[in-house]
């Protein structure tokens, strides 16, 4: 996680110039002759004028729920590594995975111990695709802020800066066993704008949900969105390679802005370059501190967007949709680019007409892949074990001999890894945040549920137990409160 | 009469078959089922539609259950083993779009949205029905056999609506300019050239604020227009000689929806109402009441709230499990509860599958296994995936579950069907085994290998 903090900023390349001049500018001594001849030059710029001084201009204020040290034994342990443990046991302290195996395993004392025989423990669940908060329910005009759709490359717009906090979705996410979300904006345009990854936490704002050092990630859209959007208004672009003309062009602009900041902040000569939050975010992807998460369908587009992203020196973290990544799967896996899925959804648009349901199973096989299970749906964020699970099954039918312990990971271990925090969370790995999630079967069975849902080692849901059932202010005194339906009170959801 | 009319279209579909699929090679219906070919199924644990047989043998013959049961099968019967398996009826897909759509952005290939200013109520899906549908093998896969077809409307849950796919684009929202959006038909999904049923098995209208937008922006306006319509209707149906010499008041509804509303007006065609809050729900049973209609509830997601009024007036709920988000104002109470509830409170129910049930058709059974997590006893869940739906619309017997006299769509399946990790191993509609494949399963077979030579040369 190292250095984490500052690739949220976005120009690290930038930040760490910088903060070897705040450096000497602090201690003085350090080199006097350049500190006299430049006085006040660095100073003199306000804090929102230098990316490198607004390192975190909006940051996390996330503060884990109360918890205590505990064990979940007797349950099938699903860890996200590949590994299943019967009869195991998982160890939290303060927090974090102190410890996972079989039955011999020792609890210390003091330890509050859950019983979960006959129930299945695995990872929190991750969704990589999510626009909770941002396109929240109600889904009404006023509530609609997950598409900056004003121009082609927004990359300047921030999803935490439209993300409602109260989305009733959280909820309902979590009662689903999603203990992280990537919140993206939408695909309207060619740049999007900075996503935003979030602990799935109650919170009155979205600095309180925030990912402590997760980085931040740029949506980019390949595609029939962009096209159709600013083509039926007569403006670029209107076609695929109006698309692609439109983010080299981006990146280009990107590469000018970043060699001008940096040769500022070498030698502060003349006046500083003027901030611009779009390049800013574009350079961040170019230094590497920014991940680019790209909604990209076809197989022919994802390989002119690897093609482009040698073109300008960066790297793709995640493919999303994909539902051709079938079709070039050795490549992605060559490339070390993850793709995110569906299984079912295909046939509402052409670029996703020949979407299979085998997608994730055969972008799975080749050595070195990640294959990701997303949702991009306040619905289905709810059920990703059993989207994984359709898949599972389609991967069987196809006579790949895939294991549960392995189909796990697609949304737990390798969404981590398509996020950028495979360091911190996604698997049951001593050291890692304890995201824990106790099914009342195995998750891979339509009628497995979330029965109790740790995040960072705090009980954050449990069906059981209305104290752990929290509801946001917008579901308060709307029609059917504090009703039960079919004996179910409304926060056991 | 309807029933020999099945009869006669799936031996015509039988005889016609080896032409039609000449080409189709492997995709070609495998079963060379004569009409006197008996076949059983044997050892599995039948799932009849109303009960649970456990080693239970199904008879087919002639397109038709014959029997269902314990004990052997009759000499001669090709046999197939289901030991291990669960054999369940077809089932069906309600809400749907299947056959009427290819891909839904394109609208070229969306049979199922009628924008005609002249025409609502007696816009008739069933024309625009393709039978070779890539959507059909798919939806099979999923174990649907059968399928009620419904026309798009504002407000309806079919195709995939996004907002990015929408936003800034300018061609998002509807034109339905009549409060009918036409009127649904009842298909087969077996492999052939004609997969009509039934049309015209019921009328469909927007409730709800999507009704309301129709009618001029509120429901007040809505209500009111809707009994004015029927009262034109029956009128019309008074004095149809008045009419035709021009000796009637002028009607706002053309010649062609007032003859489509009269089956609605006087109670034999069900009106499929879209509807999803408590107090929409009360209003249009009311209005059933008064006006005489018989109406079929389609959405109701907050209808768990006035399960007893559902109940009390005998409507039918077409609903989707997994609907528990109060994604607008008129669904705010929608819990996952829902089909639990009505059912409980005696209410009929069918399940839906996902975005109107064209693509995604083949998620009912997995939103049948969310109702169960969420407290719909598992019987209770099948019969609303197969006997529920067929006795909504007025097929009771004759499909949508396993009995004597009934359809012999049956499916086999490698376990519990509600299961995502069962597949089916068999799929028979009216009898005739259909073949196991698709359009996304040639996709999978052509990339799943390699070949020195590029994909396009593998033709599985």
């Amino acid at each position: 996680m190292i250095g984490h903090h500052l690739r949220g900023v976005g120009l690290a390349a930038l930040a760490s110039a910088a903060l070897g001049l705040s450096a000497c500018a602090t201690t003085g001594q350090a080199k006097p002759d350049a500190a006299q001849a430049r006085p006040a030059r660095d100073v003199s710029l306000a804090a929102g004028l230098d990316p490198s001084k607004t390192l975190d201009p909006y940051p996390s204020t996330y503060q884990p729920l109360p918890r205590e040290n505990f064990a979940v034994v007797g349950a099938t342990v699903l860890t996200g590594t590949d590994r299943k443990i019967e009869n195991g046991v998982v160890v939290v302290t303060d927090g974090r995975i102190a410890a996972v195996g079989d039955a011999s395993t020792p609890v210390p004392a003091g330890y509050k111990v859950v019983d979960a025989r006959g129930r299945y423990v695995t990872p929190g669940v991750i969704d990589v695709h999510s626009h909770l908060g941002v396109y929240p329910s109600p889904g009404v005009q006023g509530m609609s802020d997950g598409n900056e759709a004003t121009n082609p490359n927004t990359a300047q717009v921030w999803a935490e800066h439209s993300l409602w906090p109260q989305d009733p979705g959280f909820n309902t996410a979590r009662a689903g066993g999603v203990t992280t979300l990537h919140i993206l904006p939408g695909s309207a345009n060619l740049f999007g704008g900075r996503g935003v990854t979030i602990r799935n936490v109650p919170s009155i704002t979205s600095q309180g949900m925030k990912f402590p050092g997760a980085p931040y990630t740029l949506k980019m859209a390949c595609g029939e969105n962009p096209s159709r959007v600013y083509g039926s208004r007569n403006q670029s672009p209107a076609t695929g390679m109006g698309n692609m003309a439109g983010y080299r062009a981006a990146f280009i602009a990107a590469r000018e802005y970043k060699a001008k900041w940096d040769k500022w902040q070498e030698n502060h000569e003349g006046a500083a370059p003027t901030r611009n939050l779009q390049n800013e975010t574009l350079a961040g992807v170019l230094d590497g501190s920014i991940l680019i998460e790209n909604h990209c369908y076809r197989a022919d587009e994802m390989a002119l967007m690897m093609d482009m992203a040698k073109e300008f020196g960066y790297r793709i973290t995640t493919f999303h949709h994909a539902t051709e990544a079938y079709k070039i799967a050795p490549r992605l896996a060559a490339e070390g680019v993850c793709a995110a899925m569906w299984t079912g959804w295909w046939g509402f648009k052409m670029e996703a007409l020949d979407a299979i349901e085998e997608n994730a199973a055969l972008v799975d096989a080749p050595q070195g892949s990640c294959a990701v299970i997303h949702s991009d749906d306040a619905e289905l964020t709810q059920r990703l074990n059993q989207e994984a699970a359709a898949a599972l099954s389609a991967g069987r039918r196809a006579g790949l001999n895939i294991s549960e312990e392995h189909a796990i990971g697609w949304f737990t271990s390798n969404a981590a890894k398509a996020i950028g925090i495979a360091d911190q969370t996604g698997s049951l790995t001593p050291g890692l945040r304890a995201d824990v999630v106790i099914w009342s079967a195995d998750p891979f069975s339509i009628y497995a549920r979330a029965d109790q849902v740790f995040i960072d080692g705090a009980l954050a849901f449990d069906r059981a137990d209305p104290a752990y059932q929290p509801t946001s202010d917008f579901e308060l005194g709307q029609p059917g409160y504090g009703l039960s339906a079919a004996n179910v009170t409304e926060g056991a959801r | 009469m309807r029933l020999s009319h099945i009869l006669a279209g799936a031996v015509a579909a039988l005889s016609l078959a080896p032409a039609a699929f000449a080409q189709s090679g492997p995709q070609a219906a495998r079963s060379a089922a004569g009409p006197d070919e008996v076949v059983a199924i044997v050892g599995g644990r039948v799932l009849t539609g109303t009960s649970v047989i456990e080693n239970g043998v199904v008879v087919m013959r002639d397109g038709k259950i014959v029997s269902v049961g314990a004990g052997a099968a009759p000499a001669g019967a090709r046999v197939i083993d289901a030991a291990g398996k669960t054999v369940a009826p077809g089932f069906v897909a309600v809400d749907s779009g299947l056959g009427g759509t290819e891909v839904g952005s394109v609208r070229g290939t969306n049979e199922l949205r009628n924008r005609s200013n002249t025409l609502s109520a007696a816009f008739d899906v069933s024309y625009g029905l393709d039978p070779w549908s890539f959507t059909l093998p798919v939806a099979r896969l999923g174990g649907i056999t059968r399928a009620v077809v419904v026309p798009q409307h504002p407000g309806s849950s079919g195709g995939h609506v996004h907002e990015e796919d929408t936003a800034g684009a300018g061609d998002g929202g509807f034109q339905t300019p009549g409060l009918f959006a036409g009127q649904a038909a009842i298909i087969q999904l077996a492999q052939g050239p004609d997969i009509l049923v039934k049309p015209r098995v019921a009328m469909v209208a927007p409730f709800g604020e999507a009704g309301a937008d129709i009618a001029g922006g509120a429901r007040g306006a809505q209500f009111v227009l809707f009994k004015e319509t029927m009262a034109e209707v029956r009128l019309y149906a008074r004095n149809k000689a008045a009419y035709e010499r021009a000796g009637l008041r002028s009607l706002s509804l053309s010649r062609a929806d007032l003859e489509a509303l009269i089956p609605v007006a006087n109670g034999t065609q069900p009106l499929i109402v879209t509807v999803h809050r408590a107090s929409d729900i009360r209003q249009v049973l009311r209005l059933a009441r008064e006006e005489g209609i018989k109406v079929i509830l389609d959405g109701a997601e907050e209808g768990w709230l006035v399960a007893g009024d559902i109940a009390a007036a005998g409507a039918p709920v077409l609903l989707n499990p997994i609907s528990n988000l109060p994604s607008d104002f008129e669904m705010r109470a929608a819990r996952a509860e829902n089909a639990a509830a009505l059912n409980a409170a005696g209410v009929l129910i069918a399940i839906k599958g996902n975005e109107g049930s064209t693509h995604r058709a083949r998620e009912a059974r997995y939103n049948a296994g969310n109702a169960v997590s969420h407290g719909l006893p598992y019987g209770a869940a099948i019969a609303a995936l197969t006997a529920n739906p067929a006795r909504i619309f007025g097929m009771e017997g004759r499909f949508g579950q396993i009995a004597p006299g009934a359809a012999a769509d049956v499916v086999v399946w490698s376990g519990d069907p509600l299961e995502p990790l069962s597949q089916p191993s068999a799929v028979f509609i009216d009898g005739i085994e259909q073949p196991l494949t698709s359009r996304p399963l040639l996709l999978r077979d052509r990339y799943r290998q390699q070949t020195p030579m590029p994909p396009a040369y593998r033709n599985p």
